[in-house]
């Protein structure tokens, strides 16, 4: 453990880092490719919607599993001879239950269908759990749910921009959420599991999660790139990598303090319920909060660096900034740095970019302050006259 | 950064223990100490209803909405159901909840759509046998005469507000007609399971030709000898009330039954109904408004009615196939408006006038979801809850306590305190607005532990980042609880918009989840301000903490560092170059 916080440690000062920023075009083409699987599979396979979506009655009780059961039910449903049954499907949760999923039945079949599963499983009528779901509901929990995602996406817009004064980062936000729903979808179509209202409710909540998340990361980005312009040490993808070094031990942790909770529901639903709200909610959650942390360090940071960048002034740091490192950098070594290259060279660079810098003291540099050698860091400090003698 | 917070983190506490003794103590005196649980939890039946409006678009008003569920509630609590909860949710849902879970010819009652219906009353005898003394309803002396007198007489607006006969007639009955809501009568056996092999209606042959001229036959008049009030109460077929067949009705008391002709009038073509004392009168009543259509067939009604002759002349206005009104006619009434008159108290009238405006209002009900959840099924999902609960806030501890050493200690208690928050609040909440926790609530409980952990993890690697940048450990405590705070608050905010968002759109089971996670996160938020913090200022006071004991999590060790920053060490300072900030991050703060 001490180990972690060594690298917590290192990485907060920078002194270890990851070109999580440097690396988005890797990062990117796995979401992209990701989210073109999700709708590959969303659109070849569809979802497998639970009868809460199909609409239809839904029969439990508790009996002891044997290798006739499944048989003996299917027989007894069918013997109640009920009106419009089609094919009653007949499934046995762990060994202890069985279930019986029908079409929409009327009110009396369903009464004779449930004595028939009592009878068979010799237990009263009432040990019989039934839900019937109407064919229209379905459609209706999945209106409801796309109003919610339309409703909660456009408050969360203004909101994020509220608080961060920045559109652009509602908008990289927005779209790491959209790319998080996306891929749990997309794993729920192509894994097959049951998508009842219960994973919609999980999905939905996803939403918070993966923003609580990328509004910490974001966070640390504000507070890393406030007056960011006034220096010319970093491109603001390097302050932004830095956040995101900064938050990724949070971030883990966070993602495992919110996953245990979630797995053992996922666990506790499945080993005794078998099957259930418990397990389609915590199912999706679960796949959705890693998704979520995923995103939130690298794709939320990354877009709101790709946008940042595209304006003039950030455009401006970043010569400025290609300029010094090249400055230094040919001066030092003699190869400039190439600048596609100097886009991803950030931090990863520092420890022996501050190496070249100790020796090339005193060189001129583009700099909106005066920098001069000082033994104590090891490298070139920004030097700033007392307020008094500034005279501004 | 000497702010209250800090000098006086002690004050913090008490406050959270006040709140703590205040709804404890609420508890205590109201003496409810378990949760409200939702049916899914202690077996029963939930059924929802999507109201949809008949009269195209769909969509259904508010009013027409409570005024559905006050039918509903009527016709559950007249099944002699007690303990049911009726609710409106969202626009057009209503939800029934039911203890107990054989309740098949309950979902049937409830589905049905508000059938209203204006018959020709052929004859009327007492419902015998008669409910046995003490009677519930609140005529008082329940009159025994084989033919009830119509109680309310009807007539054009324009008619003298005292007709002679009408008043006469008026007077007998007052107060047994429109009953404000019907009680479930003692007599009714909570086990509805029919005992005649069919309903009355069913037996009833079709009516052909004018419902005017339609007279009953042999069948019929042998079918209404043999009914009885309480057998047809029971057996409330939805499909028992056609229009086009004769019925066999009671009033809501099911002391009279009656013999009805085919329906002459549908509830949708009355326009409005409203209740009111007419200008120079004294005396309540209600007004009819007919549509075209509607008004033009009550004028051919009334006008064969009217002829009938005293005691002859009377016309059923049927809800639910229940007779909720039988007034008399002795003129006809064309022009589409009518007055209902008797001795109605204001409420009396205000609810008939109801009655007919929503009854008449073409809503029907879609059965969207019926759960009947066996107590068995029921109780392994609160312990499968429960113990979910449980592993997940384990797993949390152990994982604070091996990350985080000592300050694993502030975690446990602060999740105990959000614990006892949230129960106290669960409970009273249920006491209050009568919330419910449902499987999914608890769901959103367990979900929770996670939010509310989530806010230490922010707050504790603030302070160990400050550490890090060389403050003192009293110093980082205050300076990382300013940064964390704002993050903790906003990201707090959002889950809180999920939340809410999640909760105004949500149907069924839905709603649970949004609530607790919603109120889960205001507690969090509560209790990392005025509980995590003033304890972690108190414990950074101690030797312990303060001086970052190997096992405090705040060890020179664990946070990578060499040694605390502030600490004097015997080679003194300067501070070496390694364990001094290298770098501070980017636009350094302070």
């Amino acid at each position: 453990m001490s180990k972690l916080g060594n690298i917590g440690a290192k990485l907060h000062r920078g002194e270890v880092s990851y070109d999580f920023i440097g690396k988005r075009k890797l990062w990117f083409s796995i979401s992209i490719a990701l989210i073109v699987i999700s709708l590959g599979g969303l659109f070849a396979r569809h979802l497998a919607l639970g009868i809460e979506f199909r609409g239809g009655v839904e029969y439990q009780t508790d009996v002891k599993v044997t290798s006739s059961t499944v048989g003996d039910f299917t027989s007894a449903v069918k013997a109640t001879n009920a009106k419009d049954l089609g094919d009653p499907v007949v499934t046995t949760v762990n060994d202890n239950k069985v279930r019986v999923q029908t079409r929409p039945l009327s009110q009396d079949d369903i009464a004779k269908v449930r004595s028939a599963i009592a009878t068979e499983a010799a237990v009263p009528v009432d040990k019989v759990s039934t839900s019937q779901i109407g064919a229209s509901w379905g459609s209706q929990i999945a209106n409801k749910a796309i109003w919610a995602l339309i409703v909660f996406l456009v408050l969360v817009f203004g909101v994020i921009w509220a608080y961060f004064r920045e559109p652009k980062a509602s908008m990289a936000a927005i779209l790491a959420l959209i790319h998080d729903v996306t891929i749990t979808v997309g794993v729920y179509a192509l894994i097959g599991f049951d998508v009842t209202p219960s994973t919609v409710i999980g999905v939905l909540t996803i939403l918070g999660y993966s923003l609580y998340d990328t509004v910490v990361v974001f966070d640390k980005v504000r507070e890393n790139t406030r007056g960011i312009t006034g220096s010319n040490r970093f491109t603001y993808s390097d302050a932004t990598n830095l956040a995101v070094n900064q938050t990724v031990v949070r971030s883990i942790n966070t993602t495992l303090i919110a996953l245990m909770p979630v797995g053992s529901i996922l666990v506790v639903g499945t080993v005794v319920l078998g099957t259930g709200p418990l397990k389609d909610l915590s199912l999706a959650l679960f796949v959705g909060i890693a998704v979520g942390a995923y995103s939130s360090i690298f794709i939320a940071p990354a877009l709101l660096a790709t946008f940042k960048e595209r304006e003039p002034g950030m455009q401006a740091l970043r010569r400025r900034v290609l300029a010094k490192r090249g400055a230094t950098a040919t001066t030092a070594s003699g190869t400039p740095v190439p600048v596609a290259a100097g886009a991803a060279a950030t931090i990863v660079n520092e420890p022996s970019a501050r190496k070249q810098d100790r020796p090339k003291a005193g060189t001129p540099v583009t700099s909106s302050r005066p920098v001069k050698s000082s033994t104590s860091a090891g490298r070139p400090q920004p030097t700033r006259k007392p307020r008094s003698k500034r005279g501004k | 950064m000497a702010t209250t917070t800090t000098s006086r983190p002690g004050r913090l506490l008490i406050v959270l223990a006040v709140i703590l003794v205040i709804l404890f103590g609420v508890m205590g005196l109201t003496k409810s100490w378990q949760p409200k649980l939702g049916l899914d939890l202690r077996g029963g039946t939930t059924i929802t209803l999507t109201a949809k409006s008949l009269a195209g678009g769909g969509q259904v008003t508010a009013e027409q909405l409570s005024e559905a569920k006050n039918i509903i509630s009527d016709r559950v609590n007249g099944a002699g159901v007690g303990e049911s909860d009726i609710t409106t949710s969202g626009r057009d849902h209503i939800n029934v909840a039911v203890p107990g879970s054989n309740r098949d010819d309950l979902v049937k009652q409830v589905g049905q759509t508000a059938l209203l219906y204006f018959r020709i009353v052929y004859d009327a005898q007492a419902g015998a046998p008669l409910p046995p003394t003490p009677s519930t309803t609140p005529t008082g002396k329940p009159s025994t005469s084989a033919t009830p007198k119509p109680s309310s007489t009807i007539k054009p607006p324009s008619t003298p507000a005292t007709t002679p006969k009408g008043r006469a007639w008026s007077s007998v009955l007052s107060g047994a007609t429109p009953t404000p809501t019907p009680t479930p009568k003692p007599s009714t056996t909570p086990t509805p399971t029919p005992s005649t092999p069919a309903t009355p209606g069913a037996q009833l042959p079709k009516a052909t030709g004018d419902p005017l001229k339609w007279t009953p036959d042999a069948t019929t008049q042998a079918a209404f000898a043999a009914a009885e009030c309480a057998t047809i109460k029971k057996d409330a077929d939805p499909n028992r009330d056609q229009p086009d067949k004769p019925l066999i009705s009671c009033d809501q008391q099911g002391q009279y039954k009656y013999l009805l002709g085919p329906a002459i009038l549908k509830g949708t073509e009355l326009s409005d109904a409203s209740a009111g004392i007419p200008q120079g009168g004294f005396q309540w009543q209600v007004n009819l408004k007919f549509t075209g259509e509607g008004g033009k067939k009550f004028l051919d009604a009334t006008t064969n009615i009217s002829q009938r002759g005293q005691g002859q002349n009377l016309f059923a206005i049927v809800l639910d196939g229940v007779a909720i009104s039988t007034p008399s006619v002795t003129n006809p009434i064309p022009g589409g408006q009518a007055q209902i008159t008797g001795s109605f108290s204001e409420p009396e009238a205000r609810q008939l006038a109801n009655v007919l405006k929503y009854g008449a209002l073409p809503v029907s009900f879609e059965t969207s979801t019926v759960e009947t959840v066996s107590p068995q099924l029921g109780g392994d999902q609160l312990s499968a809850g429960i113990v979910a609960g449980l592993v997940g806030l384990g797993l949390v501890i152990i994982f604070s306590f091996l990350y985080y050493r000592g300050l694993g200690l502030v975690v446990v208690l602060s999740l105990a305190a959000a614990a006892a928050l949230t129960y106290a609040s669960v409970v009273l909440l249920g006491k209050s607005i009568g919330f419910t926790l449902t499987l999914a609530g608890i769901a959103g409980l367990i979900v929770a532990i996670g939010i509310t952990a989530d806010s230490f993890v922010i707050y504790f690697e603030r302070l160990r980042d400050e550490v890090r940048e060389g403050r003192s450990l009293r110093s980082s405590v205050e300076t990382g609880w300013t940064r964390a705070k704002h993050t903790i608050i906003a990201a707090d905010s959002i889950s809180l918009l999920a939340a809410v968002v999640l909760y105004m759109l949500a149907v069924g089971g839905v709603k649970g989840f949004a609530f607790t996670l919603g109120l889960t996160t205001l507690i969090d938020l509560l209790v990392v301000f005025i509980f995590t913090k003033p304890i972690v200022t108190l414990l950074a006071r101690t030797d312990f903490f303060g001086h970052g004991h190997k096992l405090s999590g705040l060890d020179p060790e664990h946070l990578g560092v060499e040694r605390l920053p502030g600490q004097m060490k015997p080679t003194g300072r300067p501070a070496s170059k390694s364990s001094r900030p290298t770098r501070k991050p980017v636009g350094g703060e302070l």
